[in-house]
């Protein structure tokens, strides 16, 4: 465990790396970024927190099992919309021109709108999930069986 | 001894890299042309709804592709936490 000053920055600072991670994974469809960028970015918020506190303290708020369940449930949720479309064809489209972020942007360049995209942000939400379980879940397995092997020699 | 083996193989990797992207091996930027990517910029607003055409293309154009991306992701993060799961079961049990 670090300094008290480490720990209080970090415990602001989460909130911050949260919400700008949030904004990439729901805007993968306008701007750059993506499920996978987004989830990178909470993910590296999950490492500054396991740096400033201990492996142990951080395990009392995120379960492994939990997370491999999110991991699960976003991989799940992937291929559900994956598989949705299949009418069609595998991977089709099929929320274009529904309420359902159906609506259709000007074409060429513009500021782009939230509530279009068809399955694209609900995929890149459900890759975001997937991506944020699943590294942190690798990098407490990792923290955890490190610093279990240090306490034992 | 070692080290001059180590800097002569590195020698002969750094002159393999640079020879790769001399003019005769490496060519002109999208230099055999296809109409996909012609295809994918002027449609894909269009089909998909979507101003970030590369998010149209991961997602829809070819998400097989990005299907895969994540099963290796899983497969990755599952045999991880199994691994050092059975690991730390085994030490405790004993």
């Amino acid at each position: 465990m670090l300094s008290k000053i480490v720990r209080t920055v970090a415990n602001q600072l989460i909130l911050f790396i949260l919400v700008f991670g949030l904004y990439v994974i729901l805007h993968g469809h306008i701007t750059p970024g993506g499920g996978f960028q987004g989830g990178a970015i909470i993910v590296s918020g999950v490492i500054m927190l396991l740096v400033a506190f201990n492996s142990q303290e951080l395990k009392k708020s995120l379960r492994e099992r939990v997370l491999s369940i999110v991991e699960s449930s976003g991989a799940l949720i992937f291929a559900i919309l994956a598989f949705a479309g299949i009418g069609t064809v595998f991977f089709y489209n099929f929320l274009v021109g529904t309420p359902i972020f159906g609506r259709i942007p000007d074409i060429g360049p513009g500021p782009g709108d939230i509530w279009t995209g068809g399955v694209i942000p609900l995929m890149n939400f459900a890759v975001g999930l997937k991506v944020i379980a699943g590294l942190s879940a690798v990098v407490l397995a990792i923290a955890l069986f490190s610093s279990g092997e240090e306490v034992e020699e | 001894m070692r080290r001059v083996i180590g800097l002569i193989l590195l020698l002969v990797l750094v002159a393999c890299l640079v020879w790769g992207v001399l003019p005769p091996i490496m060519r002109d930027f999208g230099y055999p042309p296809s109409d996909m990517d012609d295809y994918i910029i002027e449609n894909a607003q269009e089909q998909t709804g979507s101003n970030n055409v590369v998010a149209a293309v991961l997602f829809d154009y070819r998400g097989l592709d990005t299907l895969g991306e994540a099963t290796i992701l899983f497969t990755a993060v599952m045999g991880v936490l199994l691994l050092l799961r059975t690991l730390k079961r085994k030490e405790e049990s004993s």
